[in-house]
């Protein structure tokens, strides 16, 4: 009795999804569903587009230099005597001046990340890997410090510093970066030791333990790039932060000081002479209103991107 | 479970009755809450030692004046002597350590005479009131806000709130207090004609409180209700609440008894933060409305390198936030009984 044989004429026809689609693209693919994160992401990409083209803009004459004073236009409303945004009390352009501005804070916000970013990683990544007492003391500090008002721990500190900046815009800028990187690593070092304590326990890290991975390939190869994703929003979010930071000093007075135009220090001057002008307080507070929101949307936006557990 | 050799188990040493004791629920809540306010000691100490550091890294001294006539020297050496600042600097700090325990700040550089207690005392009602009715707005507001968007999750009110919510989280203090300043005192003055208007200068205790309040409240009522809204949906989807439904309970009662009480608890620990926002918020709102606080005072000190008050206002600060964040921590420990006590 002969079975019944399948016949095989013709090869086999696999299933395969039509485009393998990896981590970065998925991510992707999703941030760029979020209309709000796209909103926030455009709006940064302009900011950069202002503040890079600013000094460009003042050399072909298109908007004036931001120190130029006008005496016999100064506190012009909008529009009026040719300023589009108006002029400050020194009758001093204030779109351009905003432009300059813009340079300030968003290296402020970003480049603050920057020095954050090994910082937090370091002491995060030790106290998360090598545990025990390492850990506890690693994070008591972290406690310590993150009992610290951040607010006041910065105007101190700048308050301080400001004596030896003698007025160098570099240098101030350069201080204000550290003093605020000072308050914010705290976050990024306590998820960091957060992500690695929990991807430490999954079984790959055991299987490339158990095939003798040293330590330091097992950081950098397997926990690093398996916490990448919150670490880099916690790093946008840190943005807003910075930037609000910086534009608070700037606004009561200490860190950037005059003639470099900074956002927080156009609100603040703009303030004194509020009822003449009202122009020259609400550009500069929606600028960095309007700033720090897209920041936010952005943050919002790559946490739904990357985070794979809130996957639709 | 393996006993490692050598290796004493945890609370060997120690003798039975404490054992017996720690055991108990409220053992280890005794114990958790003495541990934390012993742990308030090592912050508080770590921040005194850093602001003192910092106050003394700054070049030149207090006496220096911006342009001007200089003080003779004879006269720097008698106001040292005077502060104390002629002093090794081991010695200073273990003073003021000593003096900081008995509430003495010192004298402040700025005001002759005064001692920064009597400053911080001249403050301190402004500052109080303002937190107070801010944080009375915070809590009704901000979880009345969260309850109504998550029962009308996805609807306009929901969308309204939330972005109501986002753009107030998002913008800074100083920004807001700016804006409605300009809307409410300067356009709203020229619109009616100086019928109708909010003010803000010549600061009182009396309507000049509704800017500066709502100013520091939003971004806390902002979050509270972000938080609200999160942890209720969290609740909605529980099934004692379709019980609730099934039994035919009427709204308002499934949602007081019910969603309320639980959606609460993570609000509760929002307050310690809130706090802290407060506390600093004060900093920006009282010199955006020059109101005459402590948060002004602080500012005021820190523009004049008046060190013995930056130091005081400083330390006065953490240890208000310490504190909250403490009661905050054992309120949450008898609200929630899921809590597990480390």
């Amino acid at each position: 009795m002969a079975l019944a044989q399948p016949v095989i004429d013709q090869p086999m026809e696999w299933e395969v999804a039509e485009k393998q689609v990896g981590l970065w693209s998925d991510a992707w693919q999703r941030f760029r569903r979020n209309r709000l994160a796209l909103v926030g992401a455009v709006i940064v990409v302009f900011l950069v587009v202002v503040a890079l083209a600013a000094p460009l803009l003042v050399q072909l004459g298109i908007i004036q230099p931001p120190n130029k004073q006008h005496v016999e236009f100064i506190e012009s409303g909008i529009g009026q005597n040719g300023y589009l945004f108006g002029s400050d009390e020194l009758g001093r352009d204030t779109l351009s001046r905003l432009m300059f501005g813009a340079q300030v804070s968003l290296s402020v916000g970003i480049l603050v990340q920057l020095i954050i970013l090994p910082i937090g990683l370091a002491i995060g990544l030790i106290a998360g890997y090598f545990g025990g007492r390492v850990d506890n003391m690693l994070m008591r500090f972290t406690d310590i410090w993150y009992a610290f008002p951040d607010l006041l721990f910065v105007l101190v500190v700048v308050s301080v510093f400001q004596q030896y900046t003698s007025g160098n815009v570099l240098f101030e800028l350069l201080m204000i970066f550290g003093a605020i990187a000072l308050v914010n690593w705290v976050n990024l070092a306590r998820l960091v030791r957060g992500q690695v304590l929990s991807i430490k326990e999954k079984e790959f890290i055991e299987a490339a333990r158990s095939s003798g991975t040293p330590p330091s390939k097992l950081i950098l190869k397997h926990l690093l790039p398996n916490s990448l994703g919150p670490i880099i929003v916690t790093l946008t979010f840190g943005i807003p932060q910075a930037i609000f930071l910086e534009a608070v000093l700037s606004f009561i007075g200490v860190g950037i000081q005059p003639p470099q135009s900074t956002w927080g220090q156009m609100v603040n001057s703009g303030y004194e002479n509020i009822n003449a002008n009202p122009s020259s307080v609400v550009f500069p507070a929606l600028a960095i209103g309007f700033t720090l929101l897209a920041f936010s949307f952005i943050g919002d936006g790559l946490r739904d991107a990357l985070d794979p557990r809130m996957r639709r | 479970m393996a006993v490692i050799a050598g290796r004493p188990t945890r609370g060997a040493l120690l003798p039975p009755w404490f054992t017996a004791f720690t055991g108990t629920r409220g053992g280890a809540l005794a114990i958790f809450v003495v541990r934390r306010i012993l742990w308030m000691i090592p912050v508080v100490f770590f921040v005194i030692v850093i602001t003192f550091a910092l106050m003394h890294l700054a070049p030149g001294s207090p006496w220096d004046k911006n342009g001007g006539r200089q003080l003779s020297q004879t006269v720097v050496n008698n106001l040292n002597v005077k502060y104390g600042l002629d002093k090794p600097i081991y010695y200073q700090f273990g003073l003021y350590l000593w003096n900081v325990v008995h509430f003495d700040f010192g004298f402040s550089y700025q005001y002759e005479g005064k001692t920064v207690t009597t400053l911080i005392g001249e403050g301190w009602p402004y500052t109080a009131t303002l937190g107070a009715l801010a944080f009375l707005l915070i809590v009704p507001i901000g979880v009345a806000l969260g309850v109504v968007a998550a029962l009308r999750q996805n609807t306009k009110v929901d969308y309204a709130t939330m972005g109501f919510a986002t753009v107030a989280a998002s913008f800074p203090n100083f920004v807001i207090g700016a804006m409605m300043v300009v809307v409410f005192s300067v356009l709203l003055y020229q619109w009616t004609g100086g019928q109708f208007y909010l003010p803000s200068s010549n600061f009182g205790l009396d309507d000049h409180l509704v800017l500066p309040v709502i100013t520091l409240a939003l971004l806390p009522i902002a979050y509270t209700a972000r938080l609200t809204r999160a942890s209720t949906l969290e609740t909605l989807r529980q099934d004692f609440i379709r019980t609730a439904w099934a039994k035919g309970l009427p709204e308002r009662l499934v949602v007081i008894k019910h969603i309320l009480k639980n959606s609460l608890i993570p609000v509760v620990t929002t307050l310690g933060p809130t706090f802290a926002f407060l506390v600093t918020g004060s900093v920006i709102v009282e010199t955006v409305f020059n109101i005459p606080g402590i948060g002004r005072a602080f500012v005021t000190s820190v523009e004049s390198y008046d060190y013995p008050m930056i130091l005081g206002t400083t330390v006065l600060f953490s240890v208000v936030i310490a504190i909250a964040n403490l009661i905050v921590d054992i309120a949450y420990v008898f609200i929630d009984p899921r809590v597990r006590l480390m």
